[in-house]
């Protein structure tokens, strides 16, 4: 038994912030002061809260350590461990509750409106340990499904609980493998997605990374219910950590005798195998992600046949996506009911969000879904830093839109999103602020879609280059308000004709920006100004009396735009200055502005 | 995938690879579903990056034409058909990162190594390369040498990023 444990954020963020070295640092000092017989340090999976990491817990106490470094860690073990004191300079402290230092993690406003269900084993157990895992009740609901119940009602439960795909559009997963299970064939497949493509979305990887055993357990149900005995993950090239705890955790549950022939002694057979994407966005659409997998170029094919009739390698097929798998085994543990006692009435349950951008609490959360984006913004998120005034919260990525201020208090479900012109899509959740231009938000997210259209229909590859030419004509002060007109009318002629969800959603960005945000592209087209000063054609750069003089710009300045004389008011000739803000970062009087 | 550059580096594949190669390729080929993809990640794991000649020995090998094989490689953004640099930037073009400014550190970066995004320098000690979401939009905006993770980065820490891998 050990009296504490050090947890140590090895999630993406933490990682990269250094957390390897410091569980390094901890497990060396903590030998080498004889304390490993009562000292445990684990690397967890992530914590969530990735804007103040990298971040250590200590339990029992469960004191909550943020933005620790590796030279903290000496002074946590005598001060901590040794001693018994918290040390006061290094807990997190909370902006909302007047900058005051929070104890423990349960205390903080971004952990108490979070309900925990996909993401219970995240930060909580080493990933790379199976019986960390076993230990907090998994592979029971396996073993569960495997002897007490008929393949048939695993499909009831999962049905009734009302779970729906966690990949964006929100099919029921009941039904899903209802259509799997009714195909007669020997031979189906179970995949997952994990190939997160939304630019700003990463709570698949956080699973993956966290909790790898929950998705194999899942995976493994599913094939039975459905009568399946291989199972393929495909995952992003991008996520090496992922990648890496995946392939841990597949060996140590075949090891255990949970995956591969006759699992548990009961007759049924499971098989695991990773495949590796190579980046390619279309890929998360279910059909081109099978092709994918059958190793050709991923392009998708039009539906019916549906997968579950005719997928992979042209057997029956059901896909789903990792947070989707991270529900499963809860649902067969807690019942149909508990999950469907959360959320609202037509989005049971909870949904995760990957919190980026203009807000403070950068990072991971999951609540129950109808809870409102006010307060995942203002009260989970902490709310735009620096002042800043909230402008729009992009959901659902390059396929999604820009949802207001005017619809903060709107319930979070599938159904909602889609009425105020935006999606759920996997859970990014992007928040921007009055130094944001719209206009060139969606041009960001065309930029996207037309390198990652996979080119096979015509609206798709050829009308998105179009929707971008207009944006730019817009953002460079170009454009007419009959080029406004005409832009609409081909985004619903894209939305209508493309061949797969890249194509059929790739416009929503525009739209949504137009619905809400139109009286930016007039500024735009009509006064040729960007009222965000984002927009680099449309602005300029000025020095204000406040120049003293000293002629640190005009030296910056990469054209020789700026020139004066010493201690007097220095000019910009607007003809030569190419607007890349050198001299804005050098002055040191604020005397040059943007408009 | 719209952008196809030929690369204009010699081939320097050695005796070695090739054997490694065509080992990997003739357990793929045994397997139960031989894939063109898997072929080609290993491949690049071995050279570095697909030169033509090495998706010759793919398709030879997989006996699909080489038509099929440069189909594949184009396809996915992680294939390269140029070398990498020694020291391979990557900035974090994914929208927690690019809300966050990060289009100005890749002008930036263009600005301080003298060369364009998706370019390899002709010495083949540097290159640019915008990636999609790293996956940790906490640090925003990102961007990787190799391994190596800057995060939370502005414009005014480019020049010195630079200068240290400059003088290595």
């Amino acid at each position: 038994m050990y009296r504490t444990h050090i947890l140590v954020c090895g999630g993406t963020g933490c990682h990269s912030n250094n957390s390897g070295k410091i569980r390094e640092a901890f497990e060396e000092q903590i030998k080498a002061k004889g304390l490993d017989k009562d000292v445990c340090v684990v690397g967890t999976g992530c914590f969530g809260l990735c804007a103040v990491g990298p971040i250590i817990i200590i339990y029992p106490e469960g004191a909550f350590y943020s933005c620790v470094t590796v030279d903290d860690v000496p002074e946590i073990i005598e001060e901590h461990i040794v001693k018994g004191r918290l040390v006061e300079r290094l807990l997190y402290h909370e902006k909302a509750l007047g900058n005051k230092a929070v104890h423990s993690l349960a205390e903080t406003n971004f952990y108490k409106k979070q309900t925990r269900v996909a993401l219970h084993n995240c930060g909580v157990i080493n990933p790379e340990r199976i019986d960390e895992y076993i230990a907090r009740d998994g592979y029971q609901a396996l073993i569960k499904c495997l002897t007490e119940y008929e393949p048939q009602q695993i499909i009831d439960i999962i049905s009734a609980s009302g779970l729906r795909g966690r990949g964006g559009a929100g099919f029921p997963t009941g039904r899903k493998w209802q259509f799997a299970k009714n195909q007669v064939n020997d031979t189906k497949y179970v995949c997952c997605n994990a190939d997160e493509g939304d630019p700003g979305a990463f709570m698949d990887r956080s699973v993956l990374e966290g909790d790898p055993h929950a998705v194999l357990e899942a995976m493994t149900i599913a094939g039975y219910a459905i009568g399946s005995h291989q199972g393929y993950i495909y995952v992003r090239a991008e996520y090496p950590i992922a990648v890496e705890r995946l392939k841990i955790a597949i060996a140590q549950s075949r090891e255990y005798g949970l995956l591969g022939d006759d699992i548990l002694g009961t007759g049924f057979s499971f098989d695991i195998e990773l495949k590796l994407g190579s980046g390619a966005f279309v890929c998360g659409e279910e059909t081109a992600l099978m092709t994918s997998i059958e190793g050709h170029r991923g392009e998708p094919r039009p539906r019916p046949p549906f997968p579950a009739v005719k997928g992979l390698f042209g057997k029956p097929t059901i896909l789903n996506n990792v947070e989707t798998y991270a529900n499963i085994t809860q649902i067969i543990l807690n019942g149909a009911e508990w999950f469907a006692s959360m959320g609202t009435e037509k989005s049971k349950g909870t949904k995760i969000f990957a919190l980026g951008g203009k807000i403070t609490n950068t990072g991971l959360v999951e609540i129950p879904m109808g809870t409102t984006l006010r307060e995942i913004i203002e009260d989970i998120g902490g709310g735009c830093p620096n002042g800043k005034k909230f402008k729009a919260a992009q959901t659902g990525g390059p396929s999604g839109g820009c949802i207001p201020a005017e619809h903060l208090d709107i319930p979070i479900d599938y159904d909602n999103l889609i009425s105020i012109g935006s999606m759920m899509g996997s859970g990014g959740m992007i928040v921007m602020d009055e130094d944001n231009c719209m206009v060139d938000i969606a041009k960001f997210f065309l930029e996207f879609t037309v390198d990652e259209s996979c080119g096979k229909c015509t609206p798709c590859r050829i009308g998105n280059r179009r929707l971008l030419e207009y944006l730019e004509k817009i953002t460079t002060g170009k454009a007419t308000m009959q080029d406004l007109d005409d832009m609409e009318q081909l985004c619903y002629y894209i939305k209508n004709n493309s061949l797969c969800g890249l194509g059929q959603t790739a416009p929503n960005p525009v739209l949504s920006t137009l619905r809400y945000f139109r009286d930016e592209y007039e500024a735009h087209i009509k006064e040729r100004r960007c009222p965000a000063h984002v927009c680099k054609q449309l602005i300029q750069y000025k020095i204000t009396d406040a120049c003293k003089g000293c002629s640190a710009c005009s030296r910056k300045c990469p054209v020789g735009a700026i020139s004066g004389e010493i201690k007097k008011k220095f000019e910009i000739d607007q003809n030569k200055c190419i607007k890349c803000g050198q001299c804005i970062a050098t002055c040191r009087f604020g005397a040059i502005i943007k408009e | 995938m719209s952008r196809i550059k030929l690369t204009t580096v010699a081939f320097r594949g050695t005796e070695e690879q090739e054997k490694q190669l065509r080992n990997t390729l003739m357990e793929i080929r045994n397997s139960d579903h031989p894939s063109v993809m898997t072929a080609l990640q290993q491949a690049q794991a071995i050279y570095g990056y697909l030169p033509i000649e090495v998706q010759q020995i793919i398709a030879d090998y997989m006996g699909v034409s080489l038509e099929e094989v440069f189909g594949v490689a184009t396809f996915y953004s992680q294939f390269t058909l140029n070398p990498k640099g020694e020291y391979a930037f990557g900035v974090c073009l994914g929208t927690a990162c690019y809300v966050k400014g990060s289009g100005d550190i890749v002008a930036k970066l263009e600005e301080c190594l003298g060369m364009k995004d998706g370019e390899t320098s002709s010495d083949g000690k540097f290159s640019i390369g915008s990636t999609r979401c790293v996956g940790c939009c906490g640090l925003a905006p990102v961007m990787t040498v190799n391994k190596d993770v800057y995060g939370k980065l502005t414009v005014k820490d480019i020049p010195d990023i630079v200068a240290k891998y400059k003088a290595l």
